[in-house]
């Protein structure tokens, strides 16, 4: 089964600026990263899968369903989170989310359960028969994040779910939107202009740039094949660069780390036994994950 | 291998496989809910203050002349005549609730939520104006309810009078649901252009009241048709003229004539105020067309 398939998408608004230009792309269920740098046309994508806006031209198709032509059907098991604030200040998050379970045809009583389910879940408890006004901004968008799951949706949609929180805001939000992808067996798409905040909790990763798609796939395809061996010498790094490329290492230099592309397990020893030839103080050797923003990193990499 | 007993269990995420209601449930709670935050239920003490200062007001009124009729035998007014004697205080009390239904939503951003539903935008539209037409119609109709029993209790002449009075009463709540739909379809649609409540009411107010002028300054010019066609260019005085078409004596007993002359024109000022209804609607559902996607 297929999340979120598009077929040429492509969006321009008045015929002159291009949200999303032929944007095809296939998403299998799990946790989805979209990233792109604010105007990138996350959000018209968006849009676009809640049937709010039509397409200029090109197909989407959310959970089996089109968008266009039948956007009830997807509304109706799509939960939103938008960026933007989106609380009356005057209610309590318990009212407001069960008004809202009530608009997604919850039946009342259901509503009112499924509500404090949904906060509870979140983690708001007894200040959720609080008005919202009184919030913090991470409660407020639990509150968001609530309301999106109040109706059971097998699809999350969350725009910038971590923006305007804190360190420890941003990683307690994270790691909520990973619960729910894994525990709560609901697909999850998080747009995000910070590549890295996504990248530790999606399986898939989508990447648009100009409303173009830059690259989609899994995430474990975009680090595995590109595993680095991370050496940190406290002297003579630069000695040290020189003897690697001679031994057809493929190294590069970042800070005072050398990143050497781990081939096997000899690549190892190659090290050690070029360290101990230089007779160089060794601080560390270890085994890291190709950061994905090297992945869509346009510029070529830093030699020494 | 099974679990230790006795242990209270996180039951963690529980997914939902009960119904989920169809689009008429979901427009009943939407207006339920409209209908409610206009008479500020569910909401601040503060937020029910304005609204039921205007009810007591229409109550006290219509008891008052309840009594006096009662004991006086003296009609200070009749059924449909109440509307017509109240609009002012209609006036404010739309000016207040309908910014309350459709502003306070504008300036909260909260709209993306309910978009993003099922619900159609048109029927958040559809569910506002007819919460705001039920609590027009509730705050006319209800006073003149009250009217009717207790003329009904105080006359004398059995079912006869009862009927008579049913048949003044009935043609007066009509009366009370056309004041409703036009005040509630302007109100409404003023409100949506903005998210300031303020400026809602303060619009609503200009648009209802400043009209009034212009009506005055068209009925005392020397032509006798633009006399009679004056009071189309004011929301108030166009219902009023409808009233004076169809309910003849009941709005405008005999010896009054002179205050309201529409002459012939009595289909005019109904198809004008058709029109003026449906426009304000139309508007109002391309508004949100306009809303929903931005």
């Amino acid at each position: 089964m297929t999340l979120i398939a598009t077929q040429s998408l492509t969006k321009t608004y008045g015929g002159r600026v291009t949200a999303l230009a032929d944007l095809t792309v296939t998403v299998a269920p799990g946790i989805v990263g979209l990233v792109g740098a604010n105007g990138a046309g996350k959000s018209t994508f968006i849009k676009i899968m809640l049937g709010l806006i039509a397409p200029t031209s090109g197909t989407v198709r959310v959970l089996d369903l089109d968008p266009t032509t039948d956007p009830a059907a997807v509304r109706a098991r799509v939960g939103y989170m938008p960026e933007h604030d989106a609380l009356p200040p005057d209610l309590s998050a318990a009212e407001l989310v069960t008004h809202l379970g009530r608009m997604s045809g919850l039946p009342a009583t259901v509503a009112r359960e499924r509500a404090s389910e949904a906060l509870r879940h979140v983690g708001l408890y007894e200040e959720r028969y609080r008005q919202v006004g009184g919030y913090s901004t991470g409660m407020k968008q639990r509150v968001k994040l609530a309301q999106a799951l109040v109706h059971d949706p097998d699809l999350l949609l969350l725009d910038e779910p971590t923006n305007g929180l804190d360190p420890a805001g941003r990683d307690a939000m994270l790691a909520l939107i990973q619960r729910i992808g894994t525990e709560f067996g609901i697909s999850v798409l998080v747009c995000s202009h910070l590549l890295g905040e996504v990248e530790r909790i999606c399986d898939t990763l989508v990447a648009i740039d100009g409303g173009r798609l830059l690259r989609a796939d899994h995430i474990s395809a975009m680090t595995s094949a590109t595993d680095v061996l991370a050496v940190e010498v406290s002297e003579g790094t630069d000695q040290l660069a020189a003897r690697l490329a001679e031994l057809r290492l493929p190294v590069r230099r970042e800070g005072r780390l050398l990143l050497v592309e781990l081939a096997d397990d000899d690549t190892y020893d190659l090290i050690l036994r070029a360290v101990a030839d230089l007779e160089l103080p060794l601080h560390r050797l270890d085994q890291r994950r190709h950061r994905v923003a090297e992945l869509f990193a346009q510029r070529e990499p830093s030699h020494v | 291998m099974s679990e230790p007993s006795g242990v209270i269990h996180d039951i963690g995420y529980q997914r939902y496989t009960g119904p989920r209601l169809g689009r008429r449930h979901v427009f009943g709670a939407l207006y339920l809910h409209g209908l409610r935050t206009a008479f500020g239920f569910g909401r601040s003490a503060k937020a029910k203050i304005f609204p039921w200062l205007v009810v007591g007001i229409l109550v006290v009124v219509a008891a008052g002349v309840t009594a006096v009729r009662a004991q006086a035998g003296v009609v200070i007014m009749t059924y449909a005549q109440f509307p017509d004697v109240m609009s002012w205080l209609v006036i404010f009390f739309v000016a207040v609730v309908a910014p309350e239904l459709v502003s306070r939503d504008l300036h909260s951003g909260v709209l993306p939520l309910y978009f993003s539903r099922p619900l159609p935008r048109g029927d958040y539209v559809l569910a506002k104006l007819a919460a705001l037409f039920t609590a027009l119609w509730l705050l006319l109709g209800a006073p003149q309810l009250l009217m009717f029993l207790g003329a009904a209790f105080s006359r004398d002449d059995g079912m006869k009078g009862v009927a008579e009075e049913l048949g003044d009463v009935l043609p007066g709540m009509l009366y009370a649901g056309l004041w409703a739909v036009v005040f509630g379809a302007i109100g409404l649609l003023i409100a949506s252009l903005t998210g300031k409540r303020a400026f809602a009411a303060g619009g609503i107010v200009a648009v209802f009241l400043m009209t009034t002028p212009i009506v005055g300054t068209l009925s005392i010019m020397p032509s006798q048709t633009v006399n009679e066609l004056a009071l189309l260019a004011s929301p108030p005085t166009l219902v009023q003229g409808v009233g004076v078409w169809t309910l003849g004596d009941l709005l405008v007993p005999p010896g009054t004539e002179d205050t309201v002359r529409i002459g012939d024109f009595g289909p005019l000022y109904a198809v004008v105020l058709v029109a003026v209804v449906a426009g304000a609607v139309a508007l109002l559902l391309a508004r949100y067309r306009k809303v929903a996607t931005s």
